[in-house]
């Protein structure tokens, strides 16, 4: 079963989120901060998807997608911020690092599945 | 709900829209016309219909007509009609518009304005190849408050994630607010008319391709069948038109016929296209 990784510090969203992701066929793994979720894609095969704050301690997302995309397999997993930074030049920072869809919080079932089947993942069950 | 107001509403949305509603629909028109109830110090939607069968005034019966008939709309709905209309129609204008360099486009129940501007956006994301091509939509509703929205081109955040990709979000729109204005390069390139599909549409001109999405299904069965007769009118023979996912021209009309190899879109059939000629 294909693999999304859910980064969040929030364990409300995380669960709100896995719900929704679970629904869609995805298998979840989460990670509490861009920390956590480096060691998880460092050792584990790359997820196919990474839904992903942007605000988080230690390691923020925005980091923690710099360091992804320059890892050896780190251009295969579809990244999908999930954030309440909703500016305009938060969000291109966001594409220029290798984010390839953005969701401005909150969200639902709705917007997630629409950002999903964007970018060509999986967003019906 | 009194059922002769019922009854009565029934035959008011007919007749100035076409619109079919049955018993089972009562929730919607509850849903519906609470709104227009609260705004006109009515005391709820069963005394709205009331005051429809007795002296209405002329802005009661338009937001009225309003609120029954605006839907619900998404940037890219649906995705595949937009997909198929860039890779398959698209190509096809460009050959045979060779010579004018101009398509003309008809949305035939636009809302507030989605549908449009996705073909817009979508136009000009084939960049260089059509940079000196005229695109023009026309874009109708038969509602006025839905088309001043429309014009306005401003979408709340919830509406912007619907559909649209993000990389058009940046490209195409200025945040305003809390909420996303369209940019006026691509909004020029639609026009808004206010326009009753029970209407002939010979006034709006001669169009490539027509949408009518997701709006044939309101209508009765000779209704939908006048409408698309219409619109083969309006198209040359090898015009193509789009219907949503649910509806369909079989046993409806004879003036389409399915394209081969292509889901909800339409081409006229020759007995159209004659008539049309």
């Amino acid at each position: 079963m294909s693999v999304c990784l859910i980064v969040d510090d929030s364990s409300v969203v995380r669960k709100v989120a896995r719900r929704i992701v679970e629904k869609f066929g995805y298998s979840v793994a989460e990670a509490a901060d861009g920390t956590d979720a480096l060691e998880y894609v460092t050792s584990n095969p790359m997820p196919e998807a990474i839904l992903l704050d942007w605000n988080m301690p230690k390691m923020q997302g925005i980091d923690f997608l710099e360091s992804l995309r320059k890892l050896p397999d780190g251009t295969s997993p579809k990244v999908v911020f999930c954030t309440t930074e909703n500016d305009l030049q938060k969000i291109s920072r966001a594409l220029w690092a290798g984010a390839d869809e953005y969701i401005m919080k909150p969200f639902d079932e709705d917007i997630l599945a629409a950002k999903f089947a964007t970018v060509g993942l999986r967003s019906a069950a | 709900m009194n059922q002769a107001d019922f009854e009565h509403f029934i035959g008011f949305l007919k007749t100035k829209a076409g619109i079919v509603i049955t018993a089972e629909k009562a929730y919607l028109v509850e849903n519906r016309l609470s709104p227009v109830a609260r705004k006109h110090g009515i005391g709820n939607a069963n005394e709205v219909l009331a005051k429809l069968r007795q002296a209405p005034s002329a802005a009661l019966v338009n937001d009225v007509l309003d609120a029954m008939t605006t839907n619900e709309t998404l940037f890219f709905r649906d995705q595949r009609p937009f997909d198929q209309f860039r890779d398959k129609v698209i190509p096809e204008l460009l050959q045979r518009n060779a010579a004018s360099k101009r398509i003309r486009i008809w949305c035939a129940a636009c809302s507030s304005g989605q549908e449009p501007y996705s073909l817009a956006m979508l136009f000009n994301e084939l960049g260089p190849k059509v940079a000196d091509w005229r695109l023009e939509i026309v874009a109708t509703d038969i509602s006025k408050t839905i088309l001043d929205r429309a014009r306005k081109a401003e979408y709340s955040q919830f509406e912007v994630q619907r559909g649209l990709p993000i990389t058009m979000l940046v490209k195409y729109f200025e945040q305003k607010g809390e909420s996303w204005a369209l940019k006026q390069d691509i909004k020029s390139k639609v026009q808004f008319r206010e326009f009753n599909l029970l209407d002939s549409p010979r006034s709006l001109g001669q169009f490539d391709v027509v949408f009518c999405r997701n709006v044939l299904i309101y209508f009765d069965h000779q209704t939908k069948a006048d409408i698309l007769a219409r619109i083969a009118g309006v198209m040359p023979a090898n015009g193509h038109l789009f219907l949503g996912g649910a509806e369909t021209v079989l046993g409806v009309s004879d003036k389409f016929a399915a394209a081969p190899g292509l889901r909800g879109i339409y081409l006229p059939t020759d007995k159209a296209a004659a008539r049309a000629a």
